[in-house]
């Protein structure tokens, strides 16, 4: 076996432990941690594909803060294994844990249909695959994104900026105006909770 | 892919490299802890430690005493300590985490550093090639990434403890850790935005790229004031210095995280605090003091051979010791914030003063970067 | 009557809300006591003026002619707050003729030094000037044992005193001539 291939493996198995063991962990900080691990792990698999920004952006946004958040507030409420217990509704973990089996189905399905047609798709060749013509990316005609076909299927930064506020602007707008909610609302509740607790 | 010998010997220089730069990095983290203590020594009109001397240096003349005076040999005794102590840990605690707590503080600290430019090579036709470990083109992200898992230590220390003083000091480091990380990120979008050619492939996140577009030029300390200010108040926040180190606060908190702590996991506390100065001071020193290029306007003096590869490394780093210096310097002066001002100066002070910093510099270079057709 | 001033505060200039202007200054100042004179003492090479009145280890001393002083009454045994002292009374040996008249001497005498706490109670109450806490200071030892000071050390310790009364002698002359007091 290659030394990447060794790699692989070896972070596969870091990612996918990482998450049973997070699922079967007893203390929530526990399973926090691991779940740390589980996306480290990913992360490196990003990196095995020369995508450093992704991996970048996984560590970062999910391992450096989300994941601090999660550890604050659980150590904050203190969760304890018994407290971990008693908040478990068996419905609904039960419908979570379909929804989840589901949503792992439908990606294996499209995984093994859509990989086969298309695993010739390149930059160059990309009107020849069919089935991914309607994905293809917009041309690019400002003067500054010249070099910017090349750029479409790097993994490099200017990539991504590309993709995203290209193809996907609308997802981005859209996703963007969620967060403004979510933002709002959290300001709407802790101003009120202050109010309450000054008056 | 397979290892053949080229890779191999590849990845038995960088493995060199890599033991050389942490050793460098020790070394100078313990020379900080000695740094601290002369410099406070002197600052309270005391001397600071001047006993410890190995016994035949202590017999050279002049040299010998000029040493000892120093304490240059300090840091050897006080690994030594440190390493000799009786182990001790309480019964209360959580094994596994209280054990692991040192080295997840540790390990990103020295990690930062495989990404940090410190110095340029020139090969025989004089290009240069800048002395890296490894060349990232998102850099700067790395250090970001890797710098925010330093703060599980902190918190797996204080909830491991499982005692009440650790315990308050990891929840408010990472309160802490997630207020200025926000400030620390924004403050640098527009060093990215400066330094960035339009049209170019690489991208201004790589530090090489900022370094190099800081070489016969102005700082960008110069040219971002604001921005160097905030990422300076940030990196204190996140290197947990005085004023911001809320986590071991001696006053409120015993000694915070790691009140439990012991002999060498102690130690090692202590070093990955000392050794994420010195790679902070290393990374505001490439991001905004131009790394190892000479002064703002002025094109390196030194000849482009490895004699200048020296120097350059030499003046990046002194660069860096003056920085190191200034974070000693200031925790000698400013007494420490409370938890509650720490929060209100990252959300309320920080973090709109980089948004509106980010706001100007895009306006500012939108206009500079304006296609020649348009002004002509 | 003076009458109250109230003085307005004025409200923080733009500088001084940013708090920066001050860290300057405060920066200035710290660096400036750095090439101040060192006011530390190298301890064991150079050793602290004492004051006169000092108190030190308590020891015991001797009259000028060599003679014990202390007459094993045991007040400092009695006063001393944290009982430190521990006094095993005796006689006067025989062969000391000169101190005939003295009716008790120590027998053992010790004092814990782990217990004391330098009040100097123990000078104060003594009739026979016998007990004194001098100027010695440093007293260490690797056990609880040698931390007890018995009798033997404390003279070496105290040594002897100039004393002004020779009360002993005055009483032996009074005797001899019948003339007490
Ligand atoms: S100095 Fe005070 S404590 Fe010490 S022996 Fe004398 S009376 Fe006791
Ligand atoms: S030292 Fe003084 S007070 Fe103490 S027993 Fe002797 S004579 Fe009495």
């Amino acid at each position: 076996m290659s030394g990447p291939d060794l790699l692989f493996y070896f972070f596969a198995t870091l990612s996918l432990g990482g998450g049973l063991l997070m699922v079967f962990s007893r203390h929530p900080v526990s399973a926090a941690l691991f779940m740390i691990v589980s996306l480290v792990g990913v992360a490196s698999l990003f990196v095995l594909l020369d995508a450093f920004f992704l991996a970048i952006l996984q560590v970062l946004v999910y391992a450096g803060a989300v994941m601090v958040l999660f550890l604050f507030i659980i150590m904050l409420l203190d969760v304890g294994p018994s407290g971990a217990k008693a908040s478990k509704v068996k419905l609904l973990s039960g419908v979570a844990g379909l929804i989840s089996v589901g949503l792992l189905v439908v990606l294996l399905l499209d995984l093994g249909l859509g990989s086969m047609d298309c695993s010739e798709c390149s930059a160059e060749n990309c009107d020849a695959c069919g089935e991914s013509a309607a994905f293809a990316w917009p041309e690019i005609r400002d003067e500054t994104a010249a070099n910017g076909n090349s750029l479409i299927f790097s993994p490099s930064v200017k990539a991504f900026g590309f993709g995203l506020l290209a193809k996907y602007m609308l997802p981005l707008q859209v996703a963007g105006f969620l967060l403004l909610a979510a933002m709002v609302g959290v300001i709407i509740l802790s101003k009120k909770s202050t109010a309450e607790g000054e008056g | 892919m397979e290892f053949d010998s080229e890779m191999l010997q590849q990845l038995g220089l960088k493995a060199l490299f890599a033991l050389l730069m942490v050793s460098a990095v020790m070394t100078m983290a313990g020379y900080s802890v000695l740094a601290e203590r002369k410099v406070s020594a002197w600052m309270q009109g005391r001397v600071g430690p001047n006993r410890t001397v190995l016994p035949f240096v202590e017999h050279i003349p002049f040299i010998g005493p000029f040493l000892k005076g120093l304490g240059i040999f300090q840091p050897l005794a006080d690994g030594l300590k440190f390493l000799f102590k009786e182990e001790i840990v309480p019964g209360h605690v959580n094994k596994v985490y209280y054990y692991m707590a040192p080295l997840v503080a540790l390990v990103p600290a020295l990690t930062t550093m495989t990404v940090l430019p410190f110095g340029e090579y020139f090969d025989e036709a004089g290009n240069s090639s800048p002395l890296i470990l490894a060349n990232l083109e998102v850099g700067i992200l790395f250090i970001f990434a890797v710098s925010s898992l330093g703060v599980y230590g902190i918190v797996l220390a204080g909830w491991s403890s499982n005692s009440k003083y650790p315990f308050l000091g990891g929840i408010r480091s990472s309160a802490q850790m997630i207020s200025y990380e926000l400030a620390m990120g924004l403050s640098l979008l527009p060093i990215f935005l400066w330094v960035s050619v339009p049209g170019s492939e690489d991208s201004a996140l790589s530090l090489v790229g900022i370094v190099n577009s800081q070489n016969d030029g102005a700082w960008l300390l110069i040219v971002q004031p604001v921005s160097a200010l905030i990422f300076l108040v940030a990196l204190f926040a996140e290197t947990n210095r005085l004023p911001f180190d809320m986590p071991e606060s001696e006053t409120d908190l015993v000694g915070g995280f790691h009140t439990e702590y012991g002999s060498f996991k102690f130690g090692i506390f202590f070093v990955a605090e000392y050794a994420h100065i010195v790679v902070g001071s290393a990374i505001f020193t490439t991001i905004f003091l131009g790394g190892w290029h000479f002064l703002p306007w002025i094109a390196d003096p030194w000849p482009a051979t490895w004699i200048g590869t020296l120097l350059g490394i030499g003046w990046f780093l002194a660069k860096t010791v003056c920085l190191i210096f200034f974070f000693i310097w200031i925790r000698w002066t400013i007494p420490r914030f409370r938890y509650d001002q720490v929060m209100n100066l990252g959300w309320t002070k920080l973090l709109p003063l980089a948004l509106v910093n980010l706001i100007v510099y895009v306006l500012l270079v939108t206009w500079l970067d304006q296609p020649p057709s348009v002004t002509p | 009557m003076a009458k109250t001033v109230v003085l307005e505060r004025k409200p923080l200039s733009l500088s001084e809300r940013t708090y920066l202007p001050q860290i300057v200054t405060g920066l200035k100042t710290t660096f400036s006591n750095m090439f101040k004179e060192k006011v530390t003492l190298q301890y064991p090479e150079e050793k602290p003026q004492l004051p006169q009145n000092y108190r030190g280890v308590p020891t015991l001393v001797k009259d000028p002619n060599g003679r014990e002083k202390c007459v094993s009454c045991q007040l400092c045994e009695f006063v001393c707050p944290p009982k430190a002292i521990r006094i095993t009374p005796g006689s006067v040996p025989e062969d000391e003729e000169d101190r005939e008249h003295v009716e008790k001497a120590p027998q053992e005498f010790e004092i814990n030094m782990l217990r004391c706490i330098y009040c100097g109670y123990c000078q104060e109450v003594c009739p026979e000037e016998a007990i004194f806490l001098l100027d010695e200071y440093s007293s260490s030892g690797y056990t609880r044992e040698e931390m007890i000071n018995n009798k033997a050390k404390l003279y070496e310790l105290g040594g002897t005193l100039p004393d002004k009364h020779y009360k002993w002698d005055k009483k032996k002359d009074a005797e001899e001539e019948g003339n007490a007091h």
